[in-house]
């Protein structure tokens, strides 16, 4: 029986490195390693010597982990980044998707596959999220900001609510602005002025 | 009809002249736009131009030439194509050696390598323990220089190692760390914190080396040289521009933005001034040329330099490694881009000495 794949996945949310986790048994039995603690990656690697390490593209620890890919003692194992190429297609869905593989030399593609394909998948549904959360924060800001504008407006003109929307809309329209600019330009000047 | 070039950049004042270009307009001026993704890593920038998510991108100036040594990576050759800074490197301590250095005389006058170099091997016990942001990064390449030239024996007396710039603050403070060789603004920004001095800036060390270039794939560099022509013009008046002190209270303001390095504008102002504070005592001292945007052409003979260094260090052969380094310096790509440009006239890059005298002439094979 072939031995039990090592994966290390470096990820210092909890709840991410869970999910990933999940996905992965999903498609295959490996033996699963978290490492959580970005200050001592490197040592935390050596120790565990997993087959194959996953991290976030946008984790800047990253580049410490491009010290494994020189093995320089005899006993250190070559990492390369993904496995030479051989799916090139499968590497680029994997960058798009935000996460990269170190992979220990002589890996056969057919193994990494799976991982890489769950792997994918996962980091994924990670971005949407990450769009979906920024999306909204964006639209709450920008909410908060015209109800201060609306309200400023309000107390200068001595209008009720309806009369400052509807005015904050007519300036954007007549600017050709959207009305959260418009909103954001007043509160920024009123602040100068208060 | 506007060409959008997707462009990767690291948040760092060396990536002005792709910020500046797009902010003051020099891309649209040549005919492209560029579309700026930041990223976070410097081996997620090479993946990226790797796998075209970006056609170009801020490298440090021997990723090229370690690509094409095998060294990391996923194999597409890499060129570099154009310098975008010389110099703007720090050499940072931690308060606890900052002390030592202080209690032993040491007067961090920030302009003699020979003093400082010293002064910190002397202060060391054990080996020295210093952070840099790759492996292969110019930063490496000047700390192995230098400390060896004052006799520190590498590997043995030297731990260099790979450490994100965010992290090295914490790494400092908790005592991880001796010292970090790291760009700006991230050694005023462990300044600022109180947890680092600074000891030396890297033009101290070897003034006039090419710190971050352009970097792109390099068939792609021959297949499509026409929006990569433009870019290389765009970058080189952004560069003048950045070069220009009147240029100083603006260009601060554009970099500290929220979108690029996102750090208030004095700490920014320190190194285009070359005004850097170094203590949390609030020393000042002057650097003339702190950083340069202006040497903008690659020379082949820093690629073989570079290339002869990490074969040497890895035990590669040190003839084909040149030459596998220098092809990576496309002088020819640069060359032909900024002949376009009416009146300019190339001054040659004076190639400096180290602080201990050394030119760039590769060593002879051994």
């Amino acid at each position: 029986m072939q031995r039990l794949l090592k994966i290390t996945i470096v990820e210092s949310d909890p709840a991410r490195a869970a999910l990933i986790e999940e996905s992965l048994l999903r498609v295959g039995q490996y033996e699963l390693n978290i490492i959580d603690d970005m200050t001592r990656l490197n040592a935390a690697i050596k120790e565990i010597n997993p087959d194959i390490v996953l991290i976030d593209l946008d984790n800047p620890s990253r580049d410490a982990l491009e010290e494994l890919t020189l093995a320089t003692a005899p006993l250190e194992r070559p990492v390369a980044l993904f496995v030479d190429q051989g799916d090139a297609n499968l590497t680029k869905l994997a960058i798009e998707a935000g996460v990269s593989a170190y992979v220990v030399d002589g890996l056969r593609a057919d193994r990494l596959k799976p991982i890489l394909d769950a792997a994918v998948a996962r980091f994924n549904m990670f971005r949407q999220m990450r769009t979906e959360l920024a999306a909204t924060k964006r639209a709450l800001e920008e909410r908060k900001v015209i109800d201060r504008a609306k309200g400023i407006l309000m107390k200068a003109k001595g209008i009720d609510e309806e009369a400052a929307y509807a005015l904050l809309r007519r300036a954007a329209m007549d600017q050709g602005r959207k009305v959260g600019d418009v909103a954001e330009a007043l509160v920024s000047t009123a602040g100068l002025l208060s | 009809m506007t060409t959008t070039i997707p462009v990767g950049f690291v948040p760092l004042i060396d990536a002005g002249p792709l910020i500046v270009a797009v902010e003051m307009g020099f891309d649209r001026a040549e005919g492209i736009a560029l579309d700026l993704r930041r990223a976070n890593s410097w081996s997620a920038l090479r993946d990226m131009v790797t796998f075209g998510q970006v056609t170009a991108a801020q490298m440090l100036s021997p990723m090229p030439v370690a690509t094409a040594l095998g060294l990391g990576g996923a194999g597409a050759a890499l060129a570099a194509v154009s310098v975008l800074s010389t110099n703007g490197e720090v050499v940072c301590v931690s308060e606890a050696m900052a002390r030592k250095l202080r209690d032993a005389g040491h007067a961090f006058d920030f302009d003699d390598a020979h003093a400082a170099g010293s002064a910190l091997i002397a202060a060391a016990d054990g080996p020295l323990r210093i952070a840099v942001p790759f492996p292969f990064s110019m930063h490496a390449e000047l700390l192995y220089h230098w400390l060896t030239a004052l006799g520190l024996p590498a590997p043995s007396g030297i731990e260099i190692r790979t450490v994100p710039p965010p992290l090295m603050g914490a790494a400092l403070a908790a005592g991880e760390l001796d010292a970090c060789c790291v760009g700006e603004p991230w050694g005023s920004m462990a300044v600022e914190r109180g947890v680092g001095a600074l000891l030396l800036p890297g033009s101290a060390i070897w003034p006039g080396v090419p710190e971050k270039v352009l970097g792109v794939r390099a068939d792609l560099a021959d297949s499509d040289p026409e929006p990569l022509s433009a870019l290389i013009r765009a970058l080189l008046h952004a560069g003048q521009w950045l070069n220009d002190p009147r240029s100083r209270v603006t260009a601060c303001e554009i970099l500290s933005g929220r979108d690029y390095l996102d750090v208030p504008t004095e700490v920014i102002d320190r190194a285009l001034s070359g005004h850097m504070t170094i203590s949390a005592r609030g020393d000042v001292r002057v650097v003339p040329q702190f950083v340069d945007f202006g040497r903008f052409a690659p020379q082949q003979v820093h690629a073989a330099w570079i290339g002869g260094r990490l074969a040497a260090r890895l035990g590669l052969d040190r003839g084909t490694s040149q030459a596998a380094a220098q092809a990576t310096y496309r002088t020819d790509l640069h060359e032909s881009a900024v002949q376009e440009i009416p009146g300019y006239v190339q001054e040659p890059v004076a190639l400096a000495r180290s602080f201990d005298g050394q030119n760039f002439t590769p060593a002879p094979q051994e």
